[in-house]
């Protein structure tokens, strides 16, 4: 069996029989095992493409390179943490009347499907395709973002709907641009969307073509990212959609995205043999940082701040891959794997903390320590992780980020150096009164589910103190492919 | 490649953007379904002209698919959706047609200078079309941003998909079909999903304006 049919279609396959199945008692249970499913398919490809190297399929619409490897493992791995996590979170949402069994029934159904989703636009070799399974994914969630149908979730799912609606139809745009370059080089066929063969003869594609693509594809698929200023939707979504849904639009969809992003670049760069495609995600991501850490000490909503800081790290990792060379695209990929660890973790707590405080307003949630110490602690130690304290991975690929730029952009480095410092002081002065302090939080009906957030946290760490060697070989290929 | 055809497809092209310009300026909504399906027929026609004069056996799918989705399912979801939410007759007041106008024969132009250079470089029939293609986009854009109803709105969107299809076989011989069947199959899903979203927000306002949806801001 080909073990990239049997990673898409576990999804597909757990979409379509949840929803056959309907609302029942088992549902989340059912939909843990095909997350476990689909995350042993992950696993079985890693597995594959160590002992193997990079691996094709169906005629070469599909493949697996040292750049999506760590992707796919990583989406399989969290989405089915995530799962773990949301069977006592949507519990509890059921018993408040806040999720009725059709929502149930949806949740889960589509909670699959966008796995599919993302799997498909990291594995597949077509950059149509991969417009098609973006586009897919929004779609996935937006009902989701919405699933408590309170007039804020409506307005935070219209808001996403259309300007990711809006921001993809330019990424298609850039995507025609692309395939009219590449046409005149690989002929009028299939082929000439593939990336393998694209990124082969990608010296000879018209360079006024491919800039102007490039533009098209960066802000279309910048707005999924949520780069400033295309970000209005992404503080919204997070904060009114369910928690676990916060947690993969946070963990999973940027960064894809901005692999998407990456990819594109990749094929600019060889066009253009100027700086053009990595001054402009310079740009984009200097403007996500400083923009996103002004906007944090002005959230109220803990969730809302958290959506501001996943975009001041998708401006990070944005700038590092802007800077290009071997050590800030290691650095890049670093940052996206422990931001969506550690960012999904805080997640996990913080839909506890919530659920336990009965809201998402930080004044109200008071002295987690006292009643839970371990969603307490879960919350401050994946705080200080994201912070970038040592020795979390985080520090490891912010210092590598700052380095590089003090290195090569002296000039950004005073920026960057605020931004990371207003964001410290942003974000823990929200989180230490919630985490100490007295207490007022009631007790969860369900016991929650922390050892996810113990388990990314761990990996968080261990990332910082050591990299295994083949993931740092990766990093490093793929560093290289990045140019 | 007949001038002939060539000339088709220019003509096609034209009409396409006179009905970005009438879709603009259209007050009803009942109006603005069927121009957007004589939108959809318009493209369909030059994707056949264009299909007809290069011998690419793919396209007539393409125009196919076209046909199906644009001219008959999705003006019928719609013309069905405003049917069911009671807006049938609504007029939406717009204020200031004219300068509205003014704005998109500036997004014209504008299109036309930034497709200029790279529509050279194009093989298949017309070469002015792509300008034609992203006035399109914009203007779609221009209309959306402008409108505070939700059906409009979703109009805007749908022929924002009828330019961008345009650019595909204007600029190029259309993508591989693989894609074009994605992308229809999305639209579709998204123009369902619209529609539920519709009544939801209708449930929530007791209205289908957009201007309710402004509570989230930041603070």
């Amino acid at each position: 069996m080909d073990p990239l049919l049997v990673l898409l279609a576990t999804p597909l396959a757990g979409g379509f029989f949840l929803w056959a199945l309907g609302e029942r008692d088992s549902a989340p249970e059912v939909n843990c095992a095909f997350s476990f499913a689909t995350f042993v398919a992950a696993a079985w490809i890693t597995e594959e493409v160590v002992s193997g190297g990079p691996i094709t399929g169906f005629q070469e619409q599909f493949f697996v390179d040292p750049l999506n490897v760590f992707l796919v493992s990583l989406t399989a791995f969290v989405a089915f943490t995530t799962s773990l996590f949301s069977r006592p979170y949507m519990r509890t949402e059921r018993d408040k009347g806040r999720m009725t069994p059709g929502r149930l029934r949806l949740y889960h159904s589509m909670y699959q499907v966008f796995t599919f989703t993302m799997l498909l636009a990291l594995t597949t070799n077509n950059l149509g395709i991969l417009w098609v399974a973006m586009e897919a994914a929004t779609l996935a969630t937006v009902l989701l973002v919405s699933v408590y149908r309170t007039a804020a979730s409506l307005e935070a799912a219209w808001k996403y709907f259309i300007l990711c609606g809006v921001g993809i139809a330019q990424a298609l745009f850039g995507t025609i641009l692309l395939y009219f370059a590449a046409e005149r080089v690989l002929g009028a066929e299939g082929n000439a969307l593939l990336w393998t063969h694209l990124n082969m003869v990608k010296g000879q594609l018209e360079p006024a073509i491919m800039s102007l693509a490039f533009v098209f594809l960066l802000v279309g698929y910048g707005t999924k990212v949520g780069l400033v200023p295309l970000h209005n939707w992404l503080p919204d979504a997070h904060a009114e959609g369910p928690t676990p849904i916060s947690a993969v639009l946070s963990g999973l969809l940027l960064n894809v995205a901005l692999y998407s992003v990456i990819r594109c670049k990749v094929l600019a760069d060889g066009a253009l043999a100027s700086r053009f495609a990595s001054n402009m995600m310079m740009g984009f991501g200097l403007l996500s940082i400083v923009v996103a850490a002004f906007f944090l000490s002005r959230q109220r909503d803990i969730k809302r701040m958290f959506a501001y800081s996943s975009i001041e790290h998708m401006g990070f990792v944005t700038f590092a891959f802007g800077m290009g060379g071997p050590i800030a695209n290691f650095a890049g990929l670093l940052h996206m794997t422990v931001h969506s660890l550690v960012k999904s973790a805080i997640f996990f707590a913080v839909g506890h903390a919530a659920q336990k405080a009965g809201t998402q307003v930080m004044e109200d949630i008071r002295g987690l320590l006292r009643v839970s110490p371990r969603v307490g602690w879960g919350l401050m130690i994946g705080t200080l992780a994201i912070l970038g304290m040592p020795p979390f991975g985080v520090f490891a690929s912010e210092f590598l980020i700052l380095t590089t730029a003090m290195r090569e952009h002296p000039w950004a480095t005073p920026i960057l150096l605020l931004a990371l410092g207003v964001a410290f002081a942003a974000i823990f002065s929200r989180v230490q009164p919630m985490v100490f302090g007295e207490s007022t939080l009631k007790p969860l009906p369900y016991q929650p589910a922390l050892a996810p957030v113990f388990i990314h946290l761990g990996l968080g760490l261990l990332l910082g103190l050591y990299i295994p060697p083949y993931l740092a070989a990766w990093y490093q290929q793929a560093a290289k492919l990045l140019g | 490649m007949t001038s002939f055809s060539t000339q088709l497809v220019n003509l096609f092209a034209a009409v396409l953007l006179l009905i970005a310009f009438a879709m603009l300026s259209q007050r009803r909504i009942v109006a603005l379904i069927n121009l957007f399906a004589l939108q959809g027929l318009a493209l369909v026609g030059s994707t056949v002209t264009v299909a007809y004069a290069t011998g690419q056996h793919h396209l007539y799918y393409s125009a196919g698919i076209t046909f199906a989705l644009k001219v008959v399912v999705l003006p019928l979801i719609l013309h069905r959706l405003i049917r069911k939410l009671n807006v049938k007759w609504d007029i939406e007041t717009l204020i200031n047609i004219p300068s509205m106008m003014l704005v998109g024969i500036v997004l014209v132009i504008f299109a036309f200078n930034l497709a200029l250079p790279i529509s050279e470089f194009s093989r298949s029939v017309s070469r002015g079309t792509l300008g034609i293609a992203l006035a399109c986009v914009l203007m779609s854009f221009l209309m959306m941003i402008t409108r505070s109803k939700a059906v409009p709105q979703v109009i805007g969107f749908l022929s924002m998909e009828n330019g961008l299809f345009f650019a595909a076989t204007s600029a190029t011989f259309g993508m591989p079909m693989v894609v074009e069947l994605g992308i229809a199959l999305d639209v579709l899903v998204g123009m369902v999903i619209l529609g539920v979203f519709m009544f939801q927000i209708r449930e929530q306002f007791d209205s289908l304006d957009i201007s309710h949806l402004e509570k989230l801001k930041e603070d």
